[in-house]
Order: C-alpha cells, then sequence, then structure tokens
C-alpha cells in the first residue's frame, strides 16, 4: 500500500491523545490543526441556535408573551377585583397582587414557550436526522448536551431578564396611583425580575434535556406541559399534609418561589427555591446525558 | 484504513449484522454491496460510533471512531438517513459542523463549490432537490479532508453527470491515497468505480474479493459453439477439467476453454465453425446469484400481480 505511505504515517494509538498535543502525523497536510474541543463545540450549538428560524420566533414569542401580559396585567389591575387577571399558576400564587407579581403574569405563558424552545432546539435534531450529523462530529456526545444548555440557559435568561424588566417598566404607569406601586429601585423589585430570567432560563435548560431524554418534540412538550402546569394540579388530590409538606419542592412552585417579591408562607425562599428548581434540571440533565450516551441513534 | 472485526449487531432478537470483518484499505475503493436489509447502513452507522456494536470492533485509523481528536479529518461520512435539519441552509450546516473542529470559512466555501452547490448555498436545505441534499451530504463529508471516506448510496438520486461527478471524484480522493468505501446495490455501477469489493448478505459476509477476480469468475459462463460436426469437435474438445453440453445436434458449451482456444483447434482440424460465443454472466447476475439465498425482500414474480388484478 505505498499510498498510504504517500498520504499519512499513522501509529495506531499506543496512548491517546488527550492532551493538546499534535498527532504523530506526518506533516504533508496543513490540516493537522483540526482538532475538537469544548469550546468549538459550543460555537457550534451557538451558530446552530441562531441559523434557524423557528428558533428565533419561538423566542421573540416567549419574550413577546412576557412583555405583553405583564403589562396589560398591570393596566388591568384594579384593586377590588379577586386575584389577577392571568391564569393560575406561577406567579399569581401567592395570593395578594403587587407590581411585581403583575409584571410577571407572562411567565406562565412564557415557560411555556421557552420550554418548548429547548425542546425543539434538542428534539428537533432528532427528526430531522440532524443528530447523526452532530455526534458524528462530536463522538463524545456529552460536550454537544452541556454546550446546548450553556448556549440557551443564558440566552434565554438575558432576553426574559429583559422583557421582565420591559414588562415592569411598561406596567408601572398603569398602576400610577395604585397602593401597590412600585417603582425599580424599591427592595426586592430587581431581585425579584431577574429572579424570572433565572428561573425561564432554567425552564429552557429544562426543555433541552426532556428533548434529550425523550428524543421526541411532541413528547418532550407533553412532558413540560405536565411537569409544569398539570403536575401541581394533580398533586392536590394528595392528602392535605402531604400536599402541604410537597407541594412548595414541585419543580414550579420551587420555581416561582425564584420570583416571588414576597416569600409566602407556604413556599420556599427564593434561594431555596433556586436551589430545589435547579435540582430538577439537573436531575432531567442527568437522565438525558445517560441516554445520550448509552443510546443508538 | 477501517478495519471491522467480529462485527455483530442485534436489534432484538434479529440479528443484522453478523460476524462481520472486513477491512477497507487506503488508496483503494472498496465497493460494499449487499440486497435490500442486508445491514449495509448499520455497518456504517457502527464505524462512526452512532450505533454501538453488540459484539466485536471496528476501528478507524487504528482506534475506535471517538477516540479520535479530530475524528471529521479520520473519517468523512455520507449517512442513508437524511442528517440535515431541513429550516437551516446549506452554508451554515456545514459552517455549524466547521465550528466543532476549527474548520474555517474558506474551506466551506471551497467544498460548496466542489459539490456544485454555490448558487444555493444559502437556500434552506427543505428545499433541495435528493440530488442536491445528496450533494450537501458529499460536501459534509469531505469538509474535514479525510482520510476516509464512506458514503452509502452516494449516487442515489443523482443525475448522470453527477453519478460521473461521484465517479471521478472518488477515484481522485483513492488516487490520492484515501480510503474510500461506499455502498450500492448496484453490481455493475460499483465495478465502474471499485477495486475492491466486500458484498453482505443478511449481515454476513459472502464475499471478499477484488472487482477483477469477481469480473474474471463471473465470466466463465462458457462459450457457445454451433457447427455441423458437433460430434467430432466434442472429442477434439475433451479434456481434464472441461465440461461441454449440448442442447441441439449441432451446438456445445463448452466451459473451460476460451474462446481463443477453442477457434484455434477448430481451424487446425478443419472443423467449421459457425457460431462461437462467449456465454458472458453479466455482473449484476453474477451478484444475483450469489446473494440469491440471502436476499432479506424477496420480490414476488411480476405475472402474480396480474393474477390478482
Ligand atoms: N434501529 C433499528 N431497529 C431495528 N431494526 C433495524 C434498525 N436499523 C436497521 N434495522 C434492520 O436491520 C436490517 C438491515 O438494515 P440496513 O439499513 O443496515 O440495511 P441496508 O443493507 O443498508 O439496506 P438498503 O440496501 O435497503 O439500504 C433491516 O432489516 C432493518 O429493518
Ligand atoms: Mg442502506
Amino acid at each position: 500500500m505505498p499510498a498510504t505511505a504517500l498520504r499519512r504515517n499513522r501509529r495506531p494509538g499506543k496512548h491517546q491523545n488527550l492532551s493538546a498535543a499534535p498527532d504523530p502525523k506526518t506533516p504533508t497536510t496543513p490540516t493537522t490543526k483540526y482538532k475538537v474541543t469544548g469550546i468549538r463545540v459550543l460555537r457550534s450549538e451557538w451558530s446552530k441556535f441562531w441559523t434557524l428560524r423557528s428558533t428565533l420566533i419561538t423566542l421573540g414569542v416567549a419574550v413577546f408573551l412576557l412583555v405583553l401580559f405583564g403589562a396589560i396585567a398591570s393596566y388591568t389591575y384594579s384593586p377590588d377585583a379577586v386575584a389577577t387577571s392571568g391564569p393560575p399558576g406561577p406567579g399569581s400564587s401567592s395570593g395578594d397582587s403587587n407590581a411585581v407579581s403583575l409584571a410577571v403574569t407572562g411567565v406562565s405563558f412564557a415557560q411555556l414557550a421557552i420550554g418548548v424552545l429547548g425542546v425543539l432546539l434538542a428534539a428537533g435534531e432528532y427528526s430531522t436526522g440532524m443528530i447523526r450529523s452532530t455526534l458524528a462530529a462530536v463522538p463524545r456526545r456529552l460536550p454537544v448536551l452541556w454546550s446546548k444548555a450553556a448556549v440557551i440557559g443564558p440566552i434565554a435568561l438575558v432576553l426574559t431578564t429583559l422583557g421582565a424588566l420591559a414588562a415592569f417598566q411598561l406596567g408601572t404607569p398603569g398602576l400610577d396611583g395604585e397602593k401597590i406601586a412600585l417603582s425599580l429601585g424599591d427592595d426586592g423589585v430587581l431581585r425579584s425580575l431577574a429572579g424570572a430570567g433565572l428561573y425561564l432560563g432554567l425552564v429552557a435548560v429544562f426543555g433541552v434535556a426532556l428533548g434529550v431524554l425523550l428524543r421526541n418534540s411532541a413528547g418532550a412538550i407533553a412532558a413540560l406541559v405536565g411537569v409544569l402546569l398539570i403536575l401541581p394540579g394533580l398533586a392536590s388530590l394528595l392528602p392535605d399534609s402531604w400536599y402541604d409538606t410537597l407541594s412548595p419542592y414541585f419543580p414550579s412552585n420551587a420555581g416561582s418561589a425564584v420570583y416571588a417579591l414576597h416569600q409566602s408562607s407556604d413556599a420556599l425562599s427564593p434561594g431555596a427555591g433556586l436551589a430545589v428548581f435547579a435540582g430538577w434540571v439537573a436531575l432531567t440533565l442527568a437522565g438525558a446525558a445517560y441516554r445520550l450516551v448509552k443510546t443508538d441513534v | 484504513m477501517i478495519e471491522a472485526r467480529e462485527l455483530t449487531k442485534r436489534y432484538g432478537d434479529k440479528t443484522v449484522v453478523d460476524n462481520l470483518s472486513f477491512t477497507v484499505k487506503a488508496g483503494e475503493v472498496t465497493g460494499f454491496l449487499g440486497p435490500n436489509g442486508a445491514g449495509k447502513s448499520t455497518t456504517m452507522r457502527m464505524v462512526v460510533g452512532l450505533d454501538s456494536p453488540t459484539k466485536g470492533s471496528v476501528t478507524v485509523g487504528g482506534r475506535s471512531y471517538a477516540k479520535h481528536a479530530a475524528p471529521l479529518h479520520e473519517i468523512g461520512t455520507l449517512l442513508e438517513a437524511k442528517s440535515v435539519h431541513p429550516g437551516r441552509s446549506a452554508f451554515n450546516h456545514l459552517m455549524a459542523l466547521a465550528y466543532t473542529h476549527g474548520i474555517s470559512r474558506r474551506r466551506v466555501d471551497e467544498v460548496i463549490e466542489l459539490a456544485g452547490l454555490t448558487s444555493v448555498a444559502g437556500k434552506r436545505v427543505g428545499a433541495f432537490s435528493l440530488g442536491m441534499g445528496q450533494r450537501l451530504g458529499i460536501a459534509s463529508a469531505l469538509l474535514a479532508d479525510p482520510a476516509i471516506v464512506m458514503l452509502d448510496e452516494p449516487v442515489n438520486g443523482l443525475d448522470p453527470e453527477g453519478v460521473l461527478w461521484v465517479r471521478n471524484l472518488l477515484r481522485g480522493l483513492a488516487d490520492e491515497g484515501r480510503a474510500v468505501m461506499l455502498s450500492s446495490h448496484l453490481m455493475s455501477e460499483t465495478a465502474l468505480i471499485a477495486d475492491h469489493l466486500v458484498i453482505i448478505g443478511r449481515g454476513r459476509l459472502l464475499a471478499d474479493t477484488t472487482v477483477d477476480d469477481f469480473t474474471r469468475e463471473a465470466s466463465g459462463g462458457g462459450v457457445r459453439v454451433a457447427t455441423t460436426e458437433a460430434r467430432k469437435l466434442r472429442s477434439l474438445l475433451a479434456g481434464p477439467d472441461i465440461t461441454i453440453s449440448s442442447s441441439s445436434a449441432e451446438e456445445l458449451l463448452v466451459t473451460g476453454r476460451d474462446a481463443r482456444e477453442i477457434g484455434a483447434i477448430a481451424a487446425q482440424h478443419g472443423v467449421a465453425l459457425y457460431e462461437l460465443t462467449p456465454q458472458a454472466v453479466s455482473l449484476e447476475a453474477a451478484f444475483m446469484d450469489l446473494t440469491r439465498d440471502v436476499v432479506e425482500y424477496q420480490s414476488a414474480p411480476a405475472d402474480t400481480e396480474r393474477k390478482a388484478a
């Protein structure tokens, strides 16, 4: 096989080449600089995120819902009405309304859009077959999962935090003169609004994890809706004493504690809520990582 | 170089690839043939680690695929199943793959041009025709300048110009010293491109041979001779390892001697021949013969349909 020598003279790995040292190839081609690194996989996932129209639309819808419902809730607020105009769920579970809880009314809707975004980013690769190209390029597989999470989490966090701020600011004139009016500088307001962004950033990662775990958009979206919206309702069928003990730890309840202005008596503190919700996400990610590495694609 | 050793894949209790060993060498085009469902695509997925073998192993350039620092630089692959997100443009798709390996934008443009996709590089892949999708797949296989190129039915969906392009491309890649492996069901098409043949059926190795040997064996179909002196010629041609049969009084079918020999012998003894025809078995027929017992999806004879209608 004289042709082999012509191109490269390979010594099949006596020791695995884990360091950055170049392969012991003969330098016949100037292309030996090619190498997969964590940063490069991240760069690739970043580019994939921004080059799909469906991704951009879903992201836009999420932020739009967040701002729209927050602002509307503030404008339609009347102190006499019971509860808020939003649907039951996170954001309105803490009883009395305040300027922040009104501003984050849209989280209930935005979390679905953001979660779906995560699902599409991950499960969409399976339904289209793109995953085969992706994993052929990164056969160690796990960097793909981490990179997807590391791309979508911060993007969702930043944009939805801005969205929550915008909702609050847009809603402020609507609450002009009301007892519950607050300004950005007031105690806990910024923390709560950033908390909403943090929660939604984690929801996005949760969506990615579900997508990689279930490999199917419809299934993963169903699971997302089930966990975030239906689980708390189902759990109310539990005996009261159990429910009271367990309910703060449900993903959506722990999550809503992150962006509540005042900690309600039956909820976790923002920090604890964040830890618990992040724990759920981490658990799902671990399951996704296991399936990603273990099963054929 | 690809080396498969006792490669086995089971899905449930169905053994799809069965104890398969073969080698794809550098500087050669290896044709990977087998009827539908023989396990070609499954084998190729195992080569790049998308499916893991139930037993056995396969290495690429001496190690398992996932252990390479730059896997796409070792082996570029075109898979049978669609492996592209239809919502992304061809350029962005290639760019996303390029980023993982630190491949430059210039190289991306280069393979786009090589594959003849320049005018549609910005279009959504979902709008591509079958052939354009295939060209994109070939472009991504070549993206990282791989030492091995492995293509699953590359000419599927290509027009004659495209088929010729692939044929010349693969020949060129092998001549540069790369290992090329391509799967196909078409023996005659593969024989034009390949040097080496690995033929499988029901996941098992049926033949590991060169195209030349296969062709030589295929043409061993005997020589048909027609003469008025059949009986005389028969005794002249007889010998060890030579079989002669006849279907009519003036016809002989001779195997073991080629047409030239037969003609010479006949001339020497003044036997007039009025037909002397080598009975070439087509490559396709030889292939079907080889795989007859192992075809997974046997078609019913065409006339049963008419009966049913
Ligand atoms: N993921 C899977 N699960 C179960 N069975 C599978 C799977 N993938 C392939 N098979 C089965 O394995 C067999 C071999 O399939 P494969 O696609 O490898 O054949 P092939 O030689 O590429 O066929 P073709 O020429 O039609 O492309 C088929 O019977 C197929 O049904
Ligand atoms: Mg196939």
